[in-house]
């Protein structure tokens, strides 16, 4: 059993933890040697903060030891390293905050303490979580746990792997454009962003400050409802979190999904895939079918075809102000050998940035120039609503929309990395939530064989704002009649 | 100047800044109340701009500002918003500051002035809400190398942009616009609005333009000046640079020009024909927000007397001449003066009282005042106690003369007049026998005026008047002495 433990599932330990049938500490100790026995080849952990780990599975030992506990008392939690940990270093996975250790907690770490969590450490992702593949990482790449040679997704890749490679036993991510679900698709995990507004970016590394949002990466569906549990909720340092009222999401787990009305999105669907993604997708239908829902295909969302556009013109605006605050003046990285400050300003992103941050930079800051502001954030802005009235009117009809959530299998280290439009296209079916500020999830849904590789595929379950709830009652009802989620990469 | 005002007209706008007297900062918790404060210890993730921090909107500062702008007769839009603005510079800790751009909390108002007896109305384009950037303080070190030191207490301090329509003609005109503003900032008391402590800054663009001509000449934007005579000087200074530079047939440099006191000059900081573009554009981490109609018609009726409203209750009610009225609503602590010392009085004696009392504050109380630097509100002389000392002077007890000694004691030691009165003995000589040998004395010893009365120099008594007074330290009535004199000589 001690040898299996970083296996288990959040609730599977959970429960372990309330019987006593293991430790927090074992429990701990289990993952950490997991990390140290595969992270070398994985590179999912920027950091792992093993001391501190130890000492706050103790103190859970000891509140499970006086009946007491919250949520997530004693389970171990790996976090994206864009989110902010008081006296644990936050790199974004840049040069620019290498020695950044921040003097608060964020929201979300802050609920995490609070529900008894162990942090294990902070994972790799694209540097300020700027690409698809951890390759624009300042530090290392992260390896995708089915087939080494591969990218694990991103921007959330190294959470995405952690948790396919039992380096950890749940997860947080973030997702600007797709960066949860690509990734946990790419490496056969859970992975859910909820409803802009739904959870607290307090203490979340700016990206684009109006698409940003937290949400879980799992192991199974009911990490994802309870991870959601412990998040949720408004936050008053944060003025878009949303004051209502959040449910019990594991209520939503009931493995009913007679009559649910799921429409089949054209456009997450091209004509143009290949056959062996397309197979997952049609499989997974037949099986929601039977599981009672009514399907209906052909739904068409005509301005995703806008929405790559539309998305690399407001991200990058606010990516282009969110940046700015990295002057080498109060923190992080700081360059001295020019002649005067302004110098050493330019020197500071000149070699504290990598050159995916810098081209975003500039695409924002061209964009909002004046002379471009209407031609293309104003226009952007006008997409937008059209984006999200499109999806307002679709899900008048529907209770889940249902797509791919990338139109490949995970692809080679470097493939992708000289063309960044290329790159790009990998989130493009993504992006439109993130756009519309709407909920989806990449669940595990099979695999394609390339190359004599076995390479995951999600699917991708879109619902409307802040009903999580039917997504994790579609998702958890799947997952009951198959056994994806139970697959484990090699070694 | 009298060829400049035919040939070229003056076109001034004016920006002025106010720190608004919220307890905390506009996008945090911290106390916003810095001015004593050491270096960087009113600080926070969110004012510091750490990565991941967010603002929230301080309330009591949007309700300062709306109230500004329901003071300033602008209307209240139901729809308002933020906007980053995108500049870099040490001090600005984001790397933009959170202000309002296209949808500003107030527009369109309007506020007057009295123009040498007339009433000239200047109109407030907008007024709208920010944050303050943090303070950089330019060194030198040892080897005269330069360095800046950063105090980010005030990065976040909740500021208040008003800008006002290019109405303003002259430097007169900015002074009292200016004025008027601190003046209507202060009883809604919004803000310090002290001009040398910075927590109130005026920025006035001065342009010249040939009379008839429409478009605008360059504009020069004026900083710098830390009190209302620099406003008016700097403005004065400008136009006539301007006009010799016109008249000589060079252009004007679009810039901005620091004023220095000491030498009554302008000089180039930098030029403007670079204009920067701040990229504005909606901040995403702040909703827009909606200002019902409730909420600004509560606070439409919570607003307090404004100095129009005040000035012109001082002439109506008490009596007052509009130049008294003036000075003595010059701000609220004043006002409230004055109505305290008269507040339980009615009619006639009201009428005299509350004029006595603009005497006195106009005239003794002023000029204590103004010698120790002090307002009125820092005085140890209370309203009862002036009143105490109006009443003394009614009933006899002291002479005006006594009472100015008796004041000066109040000013110095803040003790009620009756105490001072009492402790002195300055109790007013009012019998006739009490003053008889001080009267021969005096006769005895002014041989010359006694002789030009008698002559029928009437200026003469009043001189031995004096005297007499003099002897009696102030304690005699003066009518009586003129009495008694009189029958003496005669």
């Amino acid at each position: 059993m001690a040898d299996e433990l970083h296996r288990l599932t959040a609730h599977e330990a959970r429960k372990l933890l309330s019987n006593r049938e293991v430790s927090s500490v074992e429990l701990t100790q289990a993952v950490l040697d997991r990390i140290a026995a595969v992270d070398d080849r994985l590179g999912a952990y920027l950091t792992v903060s093993d001391e501190l780990a130890l000492a706050q599975a103790a103190d859970a030992d000891t509140s499970l030891s006086n009946g007491g506990g919250g949520l997530l008392t004693g389970v171990p939690v790996s976090v994206k390293d864009n989110m902010c940990t008081k006296g644990i270093r936050t790199t974004c996975g840049s040069r620019m905050l290498e020695t950044f250790v921040p003097p608060y907690d964020g929201h979300v770490i802050s609920r995490l303490r609070d529900a008894g969590a162990v942090l294990i450490g902070k994972t790799n992702m694209d540097e300020f979580a700027m690409g698809s593949s951890v390759e624009h990482s300042a530090f290392k790449p992260t390896h995708n746990p089915w087939a080494l040679d591969r990218v694990p997704g991103g921007s959330s890749g190294g959470s995405a792997a952690a948790i396919a490679a039992d380096e950890a036993i749940i997860a947080l991510g973030s997702d600007t454009g797709g960066s949860i679900r690509q990734p946990a698709s790419l490496c056969g995990v859970v992975g859910l962003k909820p409803t802009y507004g739904r959870v607290s970016r307090y203490g979340l590394v700016a990206f684009g400050s109006s698409l940003d949002q937290i949400g879980p990466i799992t192991k199974d569906v009911r990490d994802c409802a309870l991870m959601l549990n412990v998040i949720s909720g408004h936050d008053e340092r944060d003025a878009t979190s949303v004051e209502m009222d959040v449910p019990d999401f594991t209520e939503a787990l009931t493995g009913d999904i007679k009559g649910l009305r799921v429409g089949v999105v054209d456009e997450y669907l091209p004509d143009d895939l290949d056959a062996g993604v397309r197979g997952v997708a049609e499989a997974a239908l037949a099986e929601l079918e039977s599981l009672g829902a009514s399907i209906e295909r052909g739904v068409s969302l005509p301005n995703t075809k806008y929405a790559l556009a539309c998305y690399y013109i407001i991200a990058p605006s606010e990516a282009s102000a969110n940046l700015a605050r990295y002057d080498g003046v109060k923190y992080g990285y700081s360059y001295q050998d020019g002649d005067s400050m302004w110098a050493n300003m330019d020197g500071t992103r000149q070699h504290g940035f990598g050159d995916e941050v810098k081209r975003r930079i500039m695409l924002g800051t061209y964009t909002l120039s004046t002379g471009y502001y209407d031609a293309y954030y104003l226009k952007a802005l006008k997409v937008r609503t059209l984006i999200r009235q499109e999806f307002d009117e679709a899900f008048e009809r529907f209770d889940v929309l249902f797509g791919l959530v990338s139109p490949t299998p995970a692809f080679r280290l470097g493939e992708k990395t000289d063309d960044p439009f290329e790159m790009y296209l990998s989130d493009v079916f993504t992006l439109p939530t993130n756009i519309a500020g709407i909920p989806g999830m990449s669940l595990p849904a099979g695999f394609v064989e390339q190359d004599g590789q076995l390479l995951p595929v999600g699917i991708q379950l879109l619902a409307k704002p802040f009903d999580e709830a039917s997504i994790l009652r579609t998702a958890y009802a799947y997952e009951q009649a198959t056994s994806w989620h139970t697959e484990r990469p090699p070694g | 100047m009298t060829q400049t005002a035919k040939k070229y007209e003056v076109v001034i706008g004016i920006e002025v800044h106010a720190q608004l007297l919220t307890k905390s900062k506009m996008f945090c918790s911290c106390s916003k109340d810095y001015y004593d404060s050491e270096p960087n210890t009113h600080v926070c993730p969110v004012c510091l701009g750490m990565p991941g921090v967010m603002p929230v909107i301080n309330q009591q500062a949007v309700e300062y500002t709306v109230m500004t702008g329901l003071a300033l007769n602008c209307d209240i839009p139901e729809r308002a918003k933020f906007d980053r603005k995108n500049y870099p510079y040490p001090d600005l800790m984001k790397g933009y500051q959170i202000s309002q751009y296209d949808l500003p909390l107030c527009k369109d108002g309007w506020l007057e002035v009295d123009l040498d007896g007339e009433t000239k109305r200047i109109g407030v384009t907008r007024v709208h809400l920010e944050e303050d950037t943090a303070r950089s303080t330019h060194k030198a070190g040892e080897g005269g190398e330069g360095y800046s030191l950063i105090d980010v207490n005030r990065s976040g301090v909740p500021l208040m942009e008003i800008v006002s329509e290019p109405d303003v003609r002259s430097g007169k005109e900015a002074r009292l616009y200016v004025t008027k503003l601190q003046q209507i900032l202060r009883y809604l008391g919004v803000s310090n609005a002290n001009l040398d402590e910075g927590n109130m800054r005026c920025e006035p663009n001065v342009s010249l333009r040939p009379v008839g001509q429409e478009a605008f000449g360059s504009k020069v934007e004026l900083k710098n000046l830390a009190s209302f005579k620099a406003v008016e000087n700097a403005v004065q200074f400008e136009i006539e640079r301007q006009t010799k530079l016109l008249e000589a047939g060079e252009p004007v440099a679009w810039e901005t020009r620091g004023w220095r006191d000491d030498e009554g000059i302008t000089v180039r900081q930098r030029g403007k024909e670079l204009a920067e573009d701040y990229r504005y554009f909606p901040e995403p981490d702040l909703p827009p927000l909606t200002i019902s109609r409730a909420y600004v018609e509560d606070l439409r009726s919570k607003l307090p007397e404004l100095p129009d409203a005040a000035r012109a209750r001082f002439t109506n009610n008490y009596g007052l001449t509009p130049y008294e009225a003036n000075l003595l609503t010059a701000t609220r602590a004043r006002s409230k003066f004055l109505e305290e010392v008269v507040a339980e009085d009615a009619g006639e004696k009201m009428l005299a009282r509350a004029k006595a009392t603009s005497h006195w504050m106009l005239g003794d109380f002023a000029r204590l005042l103004n010698a120790s630097n002090l307002e009125i509100e820092g005085s140890k002389v209370r309203p009862a106690d002036l009143r105490a000392l109006i009443l003394l002077i009614e009933e006899g007890t002291i002479s005006n003369t006594g009472a100015k000694h008796v004041f000066e004691q109040m000013f110095e030691s803040g003790k009620a007049p009756g105490d001072i009165v009492a402790e002195e003995g300055l109790t007013q000589i009012s019998a006739a026998d009490e003053l008889g040998g001080i009267i021969e004395k005096v006769i005895a010893s002014n041989e010359k005026p006694v002789a030009d009365y008698k002559s029928g120099k009437e200026e003469a008594l009043k001189f031995l008047v004096g005297q007499v007074m003099r002897g009696t330290r102030g304690r005699a009535k003066p009518d009586l002495v003129h009495e008694l004199l009189k029958e003496q000589l005669s």
